[in-house]
């Protein structure tokens, strides 16, 4: 245990041993390690160590909430139980948080029977009932840890910033406080991600488009190519931009179900931003190249955000995919034979 | 528009007879995709369901069935590379670190 941690706040005697007790302010720290993971930064080593804290003085008879590793998730949990007496039992989920570890398993049952024993958790508490976040459901099999520790699993709220009314309320999650949402706030903080997880392939692209700089002009010269490089460069970190940024943050305004449908729509409008700022000095094949490449550029990576929503099935994304990866396939391919016969013939 | 994506594909599936209307289904569903009525549990909106699995897993009479994954592309596209290989239908799983 590192005690130099921003939320440790000394020990605390139990009959089962020393337990950590934790903050529930969040520091200048916490706030920027946020930031930082959110950009990808080290984001893999943001944990906290599993096992069990306590929040305020806790007793035999407090409430016990179950949560994930992951540093962010323990953040916003902990930040939310300010003036409340209660444990907090926290699951090896290798960094990860509740519902993205629920999915994989790692938020499971196994982890959480082995977790409460471990910790002994009967001989802590005197009740027998565990409070999980509902997104931690997809992992968890409430009437099997029933069986193998005698604890009942009640779902939560969704959201930690619900828990103080759900305590407060009889431990009852309203009907509202049980459904996903996916805000315009919620859908700007995972931009960053889809961003950052462009960036290799766009090196390449970028790469590309300037030896073909290099190739399509009369004297090899560098300073030639990296001019012609500049527009179509430019072009395709826009169509970027339209499909991992824009489409997200409008994506309940735009026609439409597909994602990649979405993208290729605005996609499209930036393709027409674009024609008409440059419609004077382009050739009929740029511009047919133009107006089939954007799209599709921004359709690709519209379709990547379907694994950052709230509402997208596997069987959904499937279909889609069936249909999008094709098109958006023999639109590049298409745009880049319209570019080569425009500036050949 | 809004957030409903694709219709008639969700895998979802309700057996009744095995229902014991114990209605912990409706409690893990973040869509509310399921509801429980004077009768039994209903489906109330089938193409809202994302397949996250939670209802399935959290049916103490397995009377819940659905094909649990994650709706995520690059799941798939690694999916369709793995297949590449072998011609198993393997669990599409979220690889997100």
């Amino acid at each position: 245990m590192d005690e130099k941690a921003t939320w440790f706040r000394g020990w605390m005697e139990t009959s089962i041993g020393r337990v950590a007790r934790i903050s529930t302010h969040m520091g200048l720290r916490d706030t920027l390690g946020g930031c930082r993971v959110r950009w990808g930064i080290r984001r893999m080593h943001y944990h906290v160590p599993a096992g069990l804290y306590a929040v305020g003085q806790p007793t035999p008879e407090s409430p016990v909430l179950v949560t994930a590793n992951y540093k962010l998730s323990f953040d916003l949990l902990r930040r939310e139980l300010s003036g409340k007496d209660l444990w907090l039992l926290v699951l090896e989920t290798f960094g990860i948080n509740v519902w993205c570890a629920a999915g994989k398993g790692t938020f499971g049952t196994t982890e959480l029977i082995n977790r409460v024993q471990k910790v002994q958790l009967d001989k802590l508490v005197k009740h027998r009932t565990i409070i999980l976040p509902q997104l931690g459901a997809s992992g968890v099999a409430a009437h099997q840890v029933k069986k193998a520790t005698g604890f009942r699993v009640k779902y939560g709220p969704i959201r930690a910033h619900d828990l103080p009314s759900f305590l407060s309320n009889g431990q009852k999650a309203s009907e509202e406080n049980r459904r996903i949402h996916f805000t315009i706030w919620d859908r700007l903080v995972l931009t960053p991600m889809e961003l950052v997880g462009a960036w290799k392939p766009s090196l390449v692209i970028l790469l590309l488009v300037f030896i073909i700089g290099i190739l399509s002009g009369q004297d090899f010269s560098l300073q030639g190519a990296l001019s012609r490089s500049v527009s179509p460069a430019l072009i395709y970190l826009g169509a970027l931009l339209m499909g991992s940024f824009v489409t997200p943050i409008l994506l309940p305004w735009i026609p439409g179900r597909a994602f990649s449908l979405k993208g290729a729509q605005i996609g499209f409008l930036w393709a027409f931003a674009v024609s008409l700022t440059l419609s004077s000095t382009w050739s009929l094949g740029s511009m047919i190249a133009l107006f089939l490449i954007a799209p599709a550029t921004a359709a690709y990576f519209a379709m990547n955000f379907t694994g950052c929503s709230t509402f997208t099935s596997l069987s959904g994304v499937q279909k889609e995919m069936r249909i999008a990866v094709p098109v958006i396939i023999l639109s590049i391919v298409s745009g880049g034979v319209a570019l080569l016969l425009g500036n050949l013939l | 528009m809004g957030f409903q994506y694709l219709r008639d594909v969700a895998t979802l599936e309700l057996d009744i007879d095995k229902c014991t209307l114990c209605g912990m289904c409706t409690k893990v569903c973040v869509h509310g995709v399921l509801a429980v009525d004077g009768n039994g549990v209903r489906i109330l909106d089938k193409d809202a369901c994302m397949e996250c699995g939670a209802c399935a897993m959290n049916c103490p009479a397995e009377a819940v069935t659905v094909r649990a994954g994650v709706g995520c592309s690059w799941a798939i596209f690694r999916d369709w590379f793995r297949r590449s290989g072998d011609s198993g239908e393997g669990d599409i799983q979220c690889d997100c670190s």
